[in-house]
């Protein structure tokens, strides 16, 4: 025991002095959640409008001024004639264009009915299904009013949306559980695997090998430090969301720090996995990046739904732990949910994290060569 | 006296590469064992054997009393190894390396200070300086006092004087002597011939062969031949036309001279007339004495004839 508590101690030692190894440990959490936070925001909000009105009457300008004083959607240019939308799009000034049929009011107050188009850039497909979702959203409700106003007696089917969960669709809410995921997996594996192949690079493992440490002394040794560490990674990213975005944790806290953990020590436990099959740092930091976040980013469901993707995907994806841990963290921290509705990601995990502890122990080679 | 190392009939390949064939010997407990052999000849490769990090091929290998290939464990408790590269954490300081190691082995520093005294007194200024900023020679001081901190029964050095100077190779020395007062069996390679006599035993291995195993002073009177050391001003030429020279079994180059070898063993005037021919001039020849190299170079030579 005194053995293995010297091989932690020596371990702190090596993270404590290595400014980098505390940068990416501690700095790039923070930047991650600030960045995702701030910029890469799915958020609609002042997004430039041009109108093409055609008629111009007093309930078009209504309507487009609903539309821009939504917040969503600040006002563009005024365009001519139809020519000039591709050019204004070309231009790339707008988001969208929304056109205004002849007549529009008139027509709209005798036969009860007017169209109005919307054109957006499919170009960028997701801001124009949402600028359409939310315009779309906008009339409806200028629709409601006009009818309140006008008692025709005529009885109008107003579809309501509502979002369920993130009611405000506000973007950091999808955003947290995915960074700490991708945070997690990315420090935890590639850490590890680096300190262990560096201990092969500078020779230093030939020593451990010819001491009395047993493998499980050194792999154990090697986790703690970083299992410490990235706990408390944890508590920080929950901290700063909750501080600076107020993303509250609506489930147990207490469930959710357990089950960081056990998706901690699966991560480690991949990392030595990765240790144990690459000869050189640099080898192992490919294999962390290609082989986990690449995945973690594109597979895990963090960014696209793997409900869309082609059949084959989806099973890749059921390979990839990150995603039972974003579903179980979505779970607890958005939908406030216990643990009867995650047990059997907690289960996915569990097994994956036993079977890398007992494949790099197994594979942990006890002589060179 | 009992026998720390015995090694029978050792072989390793590295894919076609044959590192060792049929390495045999032994070492008693107290000795300080030499290595000696050029670059690539098989000693690291041996001396991870003997330190259980490799399993041979064939043969048997005992240390300790026990089998390196099945009692590894047992045997890990009771060996200190210095690998040949500088293999310390250079980002803990002096003082935290030896700390490691001592507690990796289950002992303390106090425990074997007595140990490891000589040695550690002249790094011990130093020892919060991180190992990585030391000068090669102290480095090199650690690393030993750091092998030897769980008082092994047998001390592994590979190559431990490669890139010190030459100061603190002989004091390395120094220490290595001083050790056996506490018992310690060593075994070191090295790439110097010099080194050689300040073993009580050695082994010439080239080419994962032991061409010789004695005590350095048999083995220089094994060489078999009269040597001569012959000086002139122009070395390279020197060597070329002794080379051509009719009588001339060998010639090497050695420090400032060249040592010879004449198939009946001596030497008349002819060979100043056939030098000056060749315009050489100045040439001084002595009779010399062979030093393990010499030897190294002769039994080289009758392996590749054979």
């Amino acid at each position: 025991m005194k053995r293995f508590l010297g091989f932690v101690k020596k371990e702190f030692l090596h993270i404590f002095r290595d400014f980098r190894t505390l940068v990416i440990l501690f700095g790039i959490p923070v930047v991650q959640i600030l960045v995702f936070g701030f910029v890469v925001s799915t958020d609609l909000k002042n997004a430039p409008v041009a109108f093409l009105d055609l008629s111009n009457d007093e309930i078009t300008q209504k309507v487009s001024d609903k539309i821009c004083s939504s917040g969503f959607f600040r006002r563009g240019e005024t365009l001519l004639n139809y020519n000039d939308i591709d050019k204004t799009f070309r231009k790339n000034k707008i988001k969208a264009v929304i056109i205004y049929e002849k007549d529009f009011g008139r027509k709209l107050i005798s036969e009860g009915k007017a169209s109005m188009s919307i054109i957006t850039d499919g170009s960028e497909p997701n801001m124009a299904t949402l600028i359409t979702n939310y315009i779309t959203a906008i009339v409806t409700d200028f629709n409601r009013e006009l009818a309140g106003s006008q008692t025709t007696g005529k009885l109008m089917v107003q579809p309501e949306v509502r979002m369920f969960y993130n009611p405000s669709l506000k973007g950091h809410f999808m955003f947290v559980p995915g960074v700490i995921t991708l945070i997690l997996i990315l420090i935890c594996a590639l850490m590890t695997s680096v300190t262990i192949t560096r201990e092969k690079e500078f020779g230093t493992m030939e020593v451990l090998l010819v001491s009395p440490l047993k493998p499980v002394q050194i792999i154990l040794g090697k986790v703690m430090p970083y299992f410490l560490l990235s706990f408390i990674n944890v508590i920080m990213i929950l901290l700063l969301s909750w501080l600076v975005f107020g993303l509250p944790v609506k489930g147990s806290l207490v469930l959710l720090l357990a089950e960081s953990m056990l998706y901690i020590l699966m991560s480690l436990s991949l990392g030595i996995l990765i240790s144990t099959v690459s000869k050189t740092m640099q080898q192992a930091i490919f294999i962390s990046f290609v082989g986990l976040m690449l995945p973690t980013i594109l597979l895990s469901g963090f960014i696209f739904p793997i409900e869309n993707m082609p059949s084959g995907y989806g099973w890749v994806a059921a390979l990839m732990p990150p995603k039972y841990f974003i579903i179980i963290i979505k779970n607890i921290m958005i939908k406030g949910t216990g643990f009867l509705y995650v047990w059997k990601e907690t289960l996915v995990l569990t097994v994956m994290a036993s079977a890398f502890i007992w494949l790099s122990i197994r594979k942990f080679k006890i002589r060179l060569g | 006296m009992q026998k720390i190392i015995e090694s029978s009939g050792i072989s390793k390949k590295f894919g076609n590469t044959q590192a060792l064939k049929d390495i045999s010997f032994d070492v008693s407990e107290g000795e300080i064992f030499g290595f000696i052999g050029p670059d690539g000849a098989g000693k690291t490769t041996l001396f991870r054997i003997i330190a259980t990090l490799l399993i041979p091929d064939e043969g048997k290998m005992e240390v300790l009393g026990l089998d390196s290939v099945s009692g590894f464990r047992e045997l890990r408790k009771n060996i200190g190894y210095m690998p040949g590269r500088f293999s310390l954490y250079q980002d803990l300081s002096v003082e935290e390396n030896l700390n490691f190691y001592a507690t990796v082995f289950g002992t303390t520093v106090k425990e074997n200070y007595d140990l490891i005294s000589d040695i550690y007194s002249h790094i011990e200024p130093f020892r919060k300086r991180l190992a990585g900023k030391l000068s090669g020679g102290m480095k090199q001081k650690l690393a030993l006092s750091c092998a030897l901190i769980h008082k092994p029964g047998l001390l592994i050095l590979d190559e431990p004087t490669t890139g010190v100077d030459a100061v603190s190779r002989a004091e390395f020395w120094g220490i290595l002597r001083k050790l056996r007062q506490h018992n310690i069996t060593i075994i070191v390679s090295t790439p110097y011939m010099d080194e050689a006599m300040k073993c009580d035993r050695v082994a010439l291995i080239q080419e994962g062969y032991i061409l010789s195993i004695n005590q350095p002073e048999k083995i220089r009177e094994g060489f078999s031949r009269k040597l001569f050391s012959i000086k002139a001003p122009e070395k390279y030429k020197l060597i070329n036309a002794l080379r051509s020279y009719p009588g001339t079994v060998t010639a090497y180059p050695f420090g400032d001279s060249v040592h010879v070898t004449f198939t009946d063993d001596k030497f008349n005037d002819s060979i100043y007339d056939y030098l000056g021919k060749m315009g050489i001039s100045n040439v001084v020849i002595s009779e010399s004495r062979a030093g393990i190299e010499d030897r190294f170079l002769e039994l080289m030579e009758k392996g590749t004839k054979a």
